[in-house]
């Protein structure tokens, strides 16, 4: 069984995360890079899995040199090998652009299942999972907030604005988890020392076989305005009426 | 004029989900507004007369026997169908979890480009110009999809206030054929009860949010007896759900829902920077907090340090008192 899970390159969401407002893009300069929480948890489900059966786990990301490191920590936490798609060429990309190249990517590699995250905490789209399985022609089950492997095929259950639902799929197949899924190991001394030999391949779209050409009409940030900052207003220390006063706030508010 | 696709969730009983007014008026914002529905044969025109009272012009009914039983690869086949039958400029679905997933792969079925998580779109010169509001609130970011082929467009929940005129929908019933090979299977549907009648977090004018500092799943009914006086709806920090003073449902921020209502009410939340992401863009927030430290207080609008025990029962007294 060879699993991949994607692993994304995010800013620390406990600093202020900025964009350029000239081109819309993010400014990685100016907050610290992490891998993204959600990415931990589907890593574990997959590590989860080895623990107890015959499976090798592949960490997939696509981004700048930085995300070495990312993919450092996911070795240490017990990925066997690593994988990074870096190329110049694919700074700034799109949605369709980045689900494009990292199926050509899963495509060389490989695959039985491929484990994302549910949606990433810069982007907050959500899709990338979706649009890889489409690429990769296999079904998808997105949103998973449990999931189990089974010889063949992979079975959890989905939880959206409604209720659950209870989805399985037959191998290969795409899926993604929540925040209701496995919390994530911390790597210990020995998982570090061990990343350190482990594989972790560079890939450029040239070994993918891709060019710059051929991919999907993209999208085109026209505009990006920065919200002013919000300011503090009243503040008052409760001495006994405190919840009258703010109803008085309220209706002057015409809040109520 | 050109159309424009606006899918329609249903539910496993046939009901329309509640983003149907929200996304027909998104579509006919941006072109001839057809709603695109996907049923089991037989049992799909009665939703046509209330997708009219919303505004679609027209209801492309998709028939197949496979709804339901497959996961969202009917909605897929039905949107690929209508699409290449309308030739529409844009195709509109929620940013739900379901509208997410058929978004995503529609995307890359129709090589076309895909607008996520929008609060709102407008067409410019033919072109579909979509704004997002992005890490929080902090920005605003318009986008567009250049060249040819629909823009498909996920809008969040509750984020288009716009509604539709009503008229009478014309009905086009077609049959589609499902790829099964690449679909998965939906085993069970079980959607939870909704036994109140309080507003929906999405979308909600006013909210109530309680924290950690309620302290347990009984001392949260304090937020409950606020959200009933005003008619607000009630939500969560992360601490409060991972304790288990309420269902993951009512999470808002970062990770959760995104709200942006007239009034948001914080009860025992320090307002890390993950929860002000998804409240921050709120038109007033208050905030009672017994730590005069605690962050969210640099963004309330009116701020109490106090206890939450003893000032919002003084308060839910003063509202009633106001309201005779
Ligand atoms: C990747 C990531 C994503 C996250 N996503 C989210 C998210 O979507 N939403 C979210 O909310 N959090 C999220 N978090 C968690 C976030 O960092 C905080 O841990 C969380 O918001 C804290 O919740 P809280 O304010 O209820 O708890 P605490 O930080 O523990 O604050 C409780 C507050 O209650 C006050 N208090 C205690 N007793 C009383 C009393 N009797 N009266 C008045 N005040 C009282 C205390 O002074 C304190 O300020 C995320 C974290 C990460 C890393
Ligand atoms: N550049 C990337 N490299 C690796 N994985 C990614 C990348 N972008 C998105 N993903 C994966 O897709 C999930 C959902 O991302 P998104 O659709 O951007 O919200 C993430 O949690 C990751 O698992």
């Amino acid at each position: 069984m060879k699993i991949i899970v994607l692993v994304k390159q995010v800013p620390d969401t406990w600093g202020e995360r900025t964009l350029n407002t000239a081109t819309g893009q993010l400014d990685r300069a100016a907050s610290d890079a992490v891998i993204d929480e959600i990415d931990e948890r589907a890593l574990e489900v997959a590590l989860q899995f080895k623990d107890a059966n015959d499976a090798e786990v592949i960490a997939l990301s696509m981004g700048p040199s930085s995300v070495t490191e990312v993919l450092r920590k996911s070795l240490a936490m017990g990925a066997d090998a690593a994988l990074h798609v870096q190329d110049d060429a694919l700074s700034g990309s799109d949605l369709s652009r980045t689900a494009a190249v990292l199926a050509a990517a899963i495509t060389k590699s490989g695959f039985d299942l491929v484990i994302a995250g549910n949606e990433a905490t810069d982007g907050r789209g959500g899709v990338i999972p979706a649009m890889i399985a489409e690429h990769l022609g296999v079904p998808s089950m997105t949103y998973l907030d449990s999931s189990e492997i089974v010889p063949g095929s992979i079975r959890g259950v989905r939880g959206d604005e409604h209720g659950t639902v209870a989805v399985h799929a037959s191998l290969p197949a795409v899926i993604s988890v929540t925040e209701a899924s496995a919390e994530p190991r911390f790597p210990n001394f020995k998982g570090i020392m061990r990343a350190k030999k482990k594989p972790l391949d560079v890939w450029s779209l040239a070994d993918l076989g891709l060019d710059e050409s051929g991919y999907a009409p993209g999208t085109e940030i026209t505009r990006t305005t920065e919200r002013p900052a919000r300011t503090a207003g009243t503040k008052i220390v409760d001495t006994g009426d405190a919840g009258i006063q703010l109803a008085e706030f309220l209706a002057a508010g015409r809040l109520i | 004029m050109t159309h424009a696709l606006a899918f329609i969730e249903i539910s496993a009983s046939g009901e329309i989900r509640n983003t149907a007014a929200m996304l027909i008026a998104a579509a006919a914002q941006l072109g001839t507004p057809v709603a695109v529905v996907v049923a089991a044969p037989g049992t799909g025109d009665a939703v046509t007369a209330q997708l009219g009272a919303l505004g679609a012009a027209q209801v492309y009914l998709a028939e197949t026997d496979t709804a339901g039983s497959l996961l969202v690869a009917p909605q897929l086949a039905a949107l690929e169908a209508a699409s290449a039958a309308l030739q529409p400029s844009a195709i509109v679905l929620a940013h739900s979890i379901d509208g997410r997933e058929i978004a995503g792969r529609l995307a890359v079925r129709l090589r076309t480009g895909l607008l996520v998580d929008v609060v709102d779109v407008r067409s410019e010169a033919g072109n579909v110009i979509a704004t997002h509001s992005v890490f929080g609130g902090g920005y605003t970011v318009e986008a567009t999809v250049p060249g040819g082929g629909p823009a498909i467009v996920t809008v969040r929940q509750g984020a288009i206030e716009a509604r539709a005129d009503a008229t009478t929908a014309t009905l086009t019933t077609e049959a589609v054929i499902v790829d099964a090979a690449s679909a998965a299977v939906i085993d069970a549907v079980h959607d939870a009860v909704v036994a109140t009648d309080r507003p929906e977090l999405r979308g909600a004018a006013r909210v109530v949010s309680g924290g950690r500092g309620l302290g347990s799943q009984a001392n949260f009914a304090l937020v409950e007896q606020l959200a009933d006086a005003l008619g607000a709806a009630v939500g969560a920090s992360r601490a409060a759900v991972d304790a288990g003073y309420v269902p993951q449902t009512s999470q808002v921020g970062q990770t959760g829902i995104t709200v942006s209502p007239q009034l948001y009410i914080a009860l025992g939340i320090s307002g890390a920077i993950q929860h002000r992401a998804g409240m921050q863009t709120a038109k007033t927030i208050v905030a009672i907090n017994k730590d005069a430290d605690a962050p969210i207080f640099d963004i309330a609008d009116f701020g109490i340090v106090g206890d939450v025990f003893t000032v919002v029962p003084q308060l839910i007294e003063a509202l009633g008192t106001r309201a005779e």
